[in-house]
C-alpha cells in the first residue's frame, strides 16, 4: 500500500531529474537555459499552487493575496543573502528557503488573524484589500521592498551544504526541485494530520465542526499561517533563481495566477494544483513566446474548463478511474479519438481567426510576417479567413454532435460499471 | 477654503460616476453573491461603442446605443454562460467572469488597438457652466451630475414601484421562495445582470470623454469599483450610493492634504527621519497615500463589521 | 457533459504541445537581436510602438547595407513588464547564441537586465551577450549601476532634466514639479529640483508633489491645488494616462498654465491633448516632425514622410537609428559579432546622426551623448501630430556637448 502511495512522487521525482538532459544542448556543451529556467519556474508555481489549494481546497477560503507571502518570502530571501555574502549569516544556501518560509509565517500570523477573523465572501475582501495595500506599499517603501526596481542580491555566496558554487541554472533547479518535493511532501503529510481533517470538516460545513466543539476561526488562522509559510518557501525560491525580486512577486496578477492554477488543476485533488502550475507557466512562458493573443486563449481556457470541467484537470482523469480499473477503458478509445478530429479542426479554427484578426490591427503595421502553423500567411487575401472560419463552424458543430455521441457512450459505461458493482 | 469646495465639487462628480458602475455590481453581487470582475471591462466597451456611434451618427444617439448594446452583450453572458457555470459553484462563476476580463480586455485591443481614441465631450456641452475661485466648472461634469441623479431616480422607482421591482427585490435575497411563488427566476437573474451591464455601459459612455477611452481603463476602475460595493454592504443600493459618495470625497480630498503622521508628531517634540522603515511610512504625507485610502477602508470596515456600511445580510 | 470536458482537455493538451513547436525559423545569415519588450498585458501598446519604430529604422538600416554585409533582424520576447520574465527570456536569447539583447521598457526591467546580463557573462565566459538599453532612463544605471556590458543608447534623465530646465523660458518665475510616485517619476522629481537650483535659482519651487502611478481616476484636485499655488509652469514627466487625465482636468477647469514636460510627445500623448494644449504645452524629445524641414535635411523629409505614411503615431527616437549605425560601425571594427570585441569597439564611438550632428558613445560610462530638442504644440507647424491638427516646433535645440555631465561611473572591465 506504502509502495503504490509512494510510485507517483518516485516517477515524478525520476521525471523531474531526467528531463534537463532531454534537452541537453550537445552542439556546445551546455544545458538548455531557457527549459531549465521554465522547469524552475514550475517548481516553485507548484508549491505556490499547492500551498494556495491548502486554503482553496482543503478549507474552502477563497484568499486573494497570497502573492504577499510568495513575495514577502523573495524579499526576505534577498535581505538574506545579501546578509550571508557579506558575511553577517553563517547559513548555508540550502537552508535558506527555510527562513524565508518563517519570514512568510510570521506575515502571514499577522495578517491571518484579521483576515480569518471572516469567512467567504468578507475574508476574500479582506484578502483582496492586504493583497493591494502590500504591493502599492512595496512601490512606496525603499528600505525593504526597493521601491520600483526591486532590489538584487547574488546567489554565489559561497556556503553551501554540498560545496556547491549555484553559478550554473541546472544546479539551481535541482536545489529548487529537492525543496518542491520537501514542501509537496510536508503538506501532503498535514492533509492526514487532525487540523487537515478539520480544515475539511470547516469546508463542508463549518456549523456542524463548530458543534464538535472545534473553533472554525484557529483552524483558519493555522491553515492560513501556514499556507504563507509554504509560499514563502516557493518566494526564497524564486529571489534564488532570479536574484532579484521586484514589487510583481507581491502584486495581484500573481495571486491571481495561484488561484487559476489551483482551480484549473483540480483543487479537490491534493496533485491537482501541480498539473495546474505545469499547465499555466506552461502558457505562459512558452505559447506567449509564439503569440501576443494569450491572453486570449488563457481566457478562453479557464471560462471552457469553469464551465466544463468544474473539477479541473484532475477531476478529468480521476474520472477514468473506476473504468480503467474495470478493463472497460479500451471502449473509450474510438469515441475519444472520434472527439479529436472536430476538435482539433475547432481549435485550428479558432486561433486562426484570433491571430489573423490581431495580425490585422496590431500586428501589420509592426511590418511582421504573420506565420500560423509553420506556414507563412498573407492576410489581404480571403483564402485564411474563409478556412479559418470554415474550420472554426464546421469544426464546432461536428464537435458539438461527436459530443453528445460521447456523452451517452460514457453513461452506458458508467452506468454499465454501476451495475457491475451491485 | 476655494480648494474646499472645488473639491466638494469634483469629488461629487467621481462619486456619482463611481455610483453608475457600483449600483450595476451592487445588484449583480447580491443576486449572484459573486463579484463580476467583467464589471469595468463591460465599462470599456461602453466606452468603446459611445465612441464608435458618435463618430458615426453623434454623441446622443450614443447615450442609448452604447448602454443598450452592452445590456445584450450582458444578457448573452448572463444566458449562455453564468447560467450553466451557476451549477458549479461561485468559484466558477468568479473564474468565469475573471476569463472575461482577457477576453474583452484583448478583443478591444485588436478592435480599436492599443492608443486611446479621440473620444471628446460633445461641442453643446463643451462650455464652462460657471466659475468658482479663477476656476472654472465644465458644463459636461454638471451633465455627468445630471445622468447620475435621472438614473439614481430611475432605479429607485423601478425597484420600489413597480411590480418587477418588487420580484427582484424578493429574489435578490429569497431566490427559492420567489420560484416556489411560481415566478421565473432565471429570468429575474437576467433582467438584473443585463441591467447591471446597461449601467456599466451608460457609465463608459459618460465617462469614457470624462477620463480617457483606453484598453487600460477597466484595470483602473475596476478595483476602486469593487471597494465601493463591498464597503455600500450586500444588497443595499443606499448603501452603495453613500459608499461611491464616500469614496469620491476621500479619492478627491486625501490629495489635498500634505499632512503626515511625522508632522502630526513634531509638536510633541517627535523629530522623524525616513532614513528607516519606520520613518519611512510615517513621514509619507497623506497626499501621496491617496489612492490606498479607499482600500484601508475596506479592510477597516469588513474586520468589525462584515456585512458593509449598510449592507442587509452577511457577506 | 463530460466530453465537453475532455474537449477542454484536449485543447489545453494542444496548447501545451505548441510550447515545443519551434518558433519562425529565418535565414541563417542574418544578425539576430534579441528584442524583450511587454507585448501583453497593460503595457502592451509601449511594446508594440518601439516594435514599429524598430521595424521602420531597421528597413533603414538594412537599406544602407548592414555590418559585414549581414542584415540585422528582431526576435521579440515579451516580458509582460516583470523582471522575472525578462530574465527567463534572456535565457532563450543565449539559448540561441545571440549575441545581442534590446530592451526599452521600464527602468526595473533595466536594472535586472544589467545585473543578469554581468551575471551571465561572468558566469559562461563562452556565451557573452551584449546589452542595448534603448529607453530604461534612470541615471543611476549609467552611474552607480554602471556595467561594462550595458551600453544605453538614449538621453537619460538627468540630461532631460537639464534640458528641461535650460529650456524653460526667461519669464517663468514660478513653478510647480509634478511626477508619478515610482521609480522613473521620483528619479525626474530628484534631478528637475538638482537642475531647477542649479541653473534656474531665480524660479520658485512652490510645490513638489508624487502622485500614485495611474491609480489617479480623476486629476481635478491637483488642479485645484496648481491653481492656488498660483505656478506659472507645471512641471511633469507624468506620462500616457496619467498626463492625459492631468492635461484634461488642466483645461476642463480653464486652468490657465504653461505645461512643461518631458513625455508629452510619447505615441497617443497629441491625441489626447488635443487642441486644448495649443501653445501651452512643451516636451523634450530626440526629435520630431519638424525637425528636418527646420534643419532644411531632405533625407530626413523623406524619413519622416514614411513612417507618417504607416503609422497612427509620430517618430520620435532618432536616437535609435543612431544607436543601429553605432552599433554596424563597432561590428565593422571588431570583424566580428563578439560581444565583447563589439563592447570594446563601441567604448568611444562617434557617429554622425541623420540630422549631421556628431553622437558619441562615452566610454566611461556608456552613456550616448546626444542633442535633443525643445519643441512646443502648436497650430502653426508645418505637419501635424497624429492627425491633430497641432504639430511639434522646435523652440530650441541643445548640442550633444550642452547635455555631457558628469559621470560617477567606475567601470570594471574585463581582463580580457
Amino acid at each position: 500500500m506504502t509502495y503504490r502511495r509512494l510510485l507517483p512522487w518516485l516517477l515524478l521525482a525520476a521525471v523531474a531529474t531526467a528531463l534537463p538532459w532531454a534537452f541537453y544542448d550537445w552542439g556546445h556543451h551546455r544545458h538548455a537555459g531557457f527549459i531549465i529556467s521554465m522547469m524552475s519556474q514550475m517548481g516553485m508555481m507548484t508549491i505556490l499552487a499547492l500551498s494556495y489549494n491548502m486554503l482553496l481546497g482543503q478549507a474552502g477560503l477563497f484568499s486573494l493575496c497570497h502573492a504577499t507571502f510568495f513575495g514577502f518570502g523573495g524579499y526576505a530571501m534577498v535581505h538574506l543573502l545579501n546578509a550571508a555574502g557579506d558575511g553577517s549569516l553563517p547559513v548555508a544556501i540550502e537552508f535558506m528557503p527555510l527562513l524565508a518560509g518563517m519570514s512568510a509565517l510570521a506575515l502571514a500570523i499577522v495578517f491571518g488573524a484579521m483576515a480569518t477573523k471572516q469567512r467567504a465572501t468578507a475574508f476574500a475582501m479582506i484578502t483582496l484589500g492586504i493583497g493591494e495595500l502590500v504591493a502599492t506599499a512595496a512601490l512606496m517603501f525603499h528600505h525593504f521592498f526597493g521601491g520600483e526596481g526591486g532590489i538584487s542580491t547574488n546567489r554565489m555566496i559561497d556556503h553551501s551544504l554540498f560545496g556547491l558554487s549555484y553559478a550554473s541554472g541546472i544546479q539551481v533547479y535541482y536545489l529548487i526541485m529537492a525543496w518542491t518535493f520537501i514542501a509537496a511532501a510536508l503538506m501532503r503529510l498535514l492533509t492526514i494530520t487532525p487540523l487537515g481533517r478539520m480544515a475539511n470538516a470547516c469546508r463542508d460545513n463549518f456549523e456542524r465542526a463548530q458543534f464538535m466543539g472545534y473553533d472554525p476561526r484557529i483552524v483558519r488562522f493555522l491553515q492560513f499561517s501556514l499556507a504563507g509559510f509554504f509560499a514563502g518557501i516557493g518566494g526564497g525560491l524564486y529571489a534564488i533563481t532570479y536574484e532579484i525580486v521586484t514589487f510583481d512577486a507581491v502584486a495581484s496578477p500573481l495571486s491571481a495566477n495561484a488561484l487559476l492554477m489551483a482551480y484549473i488543476g483540480g483543487s479537490m485533488v491534493f496533485a491537482g494544483p501541480v498539473l495546474g502550475a505545469v499547465l499555466i507557466t506552461l502558457l505562459q512562458s512558452g505559447v506567449s513566446l509564439m503569440s501576443n493573443s494569450w491572453l486570449i486563449y488563457v481566457g478562453v481556457l479557464f471560462i471552457t474548463m469553469v464551465t466544463f470541467a468544474p473539477t479541473g484537470l484532475a477531476g478529468i482523469i480521476l474520472a477514468h478511474g473506476p473504468i480503467w480499473r474495470a478493463g472497460r477503458l479500451r471502449r473509450l478509445l474510438l469515441p475519444y479519438l472520434r472527439l479529436l478530429l472536430p476538435g482539433l479542426a475547432a481549435v485550428a479554427g479558432f486561433v486562426g481567426l484570433v491571430e489573423l484578426l490581431s495580425f490585422l490591427t496590431i500586428g501589420a503595421e509592426q511590418g511582421k510576417r504573420l506565420i500560423l502553423f509553420g506556414t507563412p500567411i498573407y492576410i489581404a487575401s480571403a483564402v485564411p479567413w474563409a478556412v479559418a472560419s470554415a474550420l472554426l463552424l464546421i469544426g464546432g458543430t461536428w464537435l458539438r454532435k461527436e459530443a453528445r455521441r460521447f456523452a451517452s457512450i460514457w453513461e452506458t459505461v458508467t452506468d454499465d460499471l454501476r451495475e457491475a458493482r451491485t | 477654503m476655494e480648494v474646499l469646495i472645488v473639491s466638494l465639487l469634483n469629488g461629487l462628480v467621481y462619486g456619482m460616476l463611481l455610483f453608475m458602475l457600483a449600483s450595476g455590481l451592487t445588484l449583480i453581487f447580491s443576486m449572484m453573491g459573486v463579484l463580476n470582475f467583467a464589471h469595468a471591462s463591460i465599462y470599456m466597451l461602453g466606452a468603446y461603442f459611445a465612441f464608435e456611434t458618435s463618430r458615426l451618427v453623434g454623441f446622443w444617439p450614443a447615450l442609448i446605443v452604447a448602454p443598450v448594446l452592452c445590456g445584450l452583450i450582458g444578457a448573452a453572458i448572463e444566458v449562455w454562460g453564468l447560467r450553466r457555470v451557476h451549477q458549479n459553484g461561485h468559484i466558477a462563476e468568479l473564474l468565469f467572469t475573471f476569463g472575461l476580463v482577457f477576453i474583452i480586455g484583448r478583443s478591444v485591443q485588436m478592435g480599436w488597438g492599443m492608443l486611446p481614441e479621440p473620444y471628446r465631450v460633445p461641442a453643446l456641452l463643451d462650455f464652462p457652466l460657471f466659475t468658482l475661485y479663477g476656476l472654472q466648472f465644465p458644463a459636461y461634469r454638471a451633465f455627468m451630475l445630471l445622468i447620475s441623479a435621472g438614473m439614481l431616480g430611475a432605479i429607485w422607482l423601478l425597484l420600489k414601484r413597480t411590480r418587477i421591482g418588487l420580484i427582484i427585490q424578493a429574489a435578490l435575497t429569497h431566490p427559492g421562495m420567489v420560484a416556489a411563488l411560481g415566478h421565473n427566476v432565471p429570468l429575474v437573474f437576467t433582467i438584473v445582470f443585463s441591467g447591471g451591464c446597461l449601467l456599466a455601459g451608460l457609465a463608459g459612455v459618460i465617462g469614457g470623454n470624462y477620463q480617457s477611452t483606453e484598453p487600460g481603463m477597466a484595470d483602473a476602475m475596476g478595483p476602486i469599483v469593487f471597494v465601493v460595493v463591498v464597503f455600500g454592504g450586500l444588497g443595499s443600493l443606499a448603501g452603495c450610493f453613500i459608499a461611491s459618495i464616500v469614496m469620491g470625497m476621500v479619492s478627491t480630498f486625501a490629495v489635498v492634504i500634505d499632512t503626515s503622521v511625522a508632522d502630526l508628531l513634531h509638536p510633541l517634540g517627535i523629530t522623524l527621519h525616513n532614513d528607516d522603515l519606520l520613518g519611512e511610512i510615517l513621514t509619507v504625507p497623506v497626499a501621496r497615500i491617496g489612492a490606498l485610502l479607499p482600500l484601508l477602508m475596506m479592510v477597516l470596515i469588513l474586520l468589525f463589521r462584515p456585512r458593509g456600511l449598510m449592507g442587509t445580510r452577511d457577506t | 457533459m463530460k466530453c465537453q470536458r475532455l474537449f477542454a482537455a484536449g485543447f489545453a493538451v494542444l496548447l501545451g504541445l505548441a510550447v515545443f513547436e519551434p518558433a519562425s525559423r529565418a535565414a541563417e545569415d542574418t544578425i539576430k537581436i534579441g528584442y524583450v519588450d511587454p507585448f501583453s498585458g497593460p503595457f502592451a501598446a509601449t511594446g508594440n510602438n518601439f516594435l514599429k519604430v524598430f521595424n521602420y529604422v531597421l528597413e533603414l538600416i538594412n537599406a544602407e547595407g548592414g555590418p559585414l554585409g549581414k542584415k540585422y533582424e528582431l526576435v521579440t520576447f515579451d516580458s509582460k513588464l516583470q523582471p522575472a520574465e525578462a530574465l527567463i527570456a534572456l535565457k532563450s536569447i543565449t539559448d540561441q547564441n545571440m549575441p545581442f539583447v534590446m530592451h526599452c521598457v521600464g527602468s526595473n526591467v533595466g536594472s535586472a537586465m544589467i545585473d543578469a546580463v554581468s551575471k551571465h557573462n561572468a558566469r559562461n565566459p563562452d556565451n557573452r551577450l551584449l546589452y542595448m538599453n534603448c529607453g530604461a532612463l534612470a541615471t543611476e544605471l549609467t552611474n552607480e549601476q554602471c556595467d561594462f556590458w550595458h551600453f544605453r543608447f538614449t538621453a537619460n534623465v538627468d540630461q532631460r532634466a537639464v534640458a528641461r530646465i535650460k529650456t524653460l523660458p526667461a519669464s517663468v518665475k514660478s513653478v510647480y514639479v509634478l511626477n508619478q510616485d515610482y521609480l522613473f517619476g521620483q528619479s525626474v522629481e530628484k534631478a528637475t529640483l538638482k537642475y531647477l537650483a542649479q541653473y534656474r535659482p531665480d524660479i520658485k519651487v512652490l510645490a513638489d508633489e508624487l502622485v500614485p502611478f495611474g491609480k489617479v481616476q480623476d486629476f481635478s484636485p491637483y488642479i485645484a491645488k496648481i491653481k492656488a499655488s498660483g505656478a506659472q509652469s507645471l512641471v511633469t514627466s507624468n506620462y500616457d494616462r496619467d498626463l492625459n487625465l492631468l492635461m484634461k482636468a488642466g483645461n476642463d477647469a480653464g486652468l490657465e498654465i504653461r505645461y512643461d514636460s518631458y513625455l508629452a510627445h510619447q505615441p497617443g500623448g497629441p491625441t489626447s491633448t488635443g487642441p486644448a494644449g495649443d501653445n501651452r504645452l512643451t516636451s523634450i524629445m530626440e526629435f520630431h516632425d519638424n525637425v528636418p524641414a527646420e534643419e532644411h535635411s531632405a533625407a530626413g523629409e523623406k524619413f519622416v514622410a514614411g513612417f507618417r505614411s504607416r503609422a497612427d503615431f509620430n517618430f520620435i527616437p532618432l536616437d535609435y537609428v543612431t544607436m543601429f549605425r553605432m552599433l554596424t560601425a563597432a561590428i565593422n571594427k571588431a570583424g566580428s559579432t563578439d560581444a565583447l570585441k563589439v563592447a570594446q569597439a563601441l567604448e568611444g564611438i562617434k557617429v554622425t546622426d541623420m540630422m549631421g550632428d556628431e553622437n558619441i558613445m562615452r566610454a566611461e560610462d556608456h552613456q550616448l551623448l546626444s542633442p535633443l530638442h525643445e519643441a512646443i504644440f502648436t497650430r502653426d507647424a508645418k505637419l501635424d501630430a497624429e492627425k491633430t491638427g497641432l504639430g511639434w516646433k522646435t523652440e530650441a535645440k541643445l548640442s550633444a556637448a550642452d547635455l555631457t555631465l558628469p559621470t560617477t561611473c567606475k567601470m570594471k572591465r574585463p581582463t580580457q
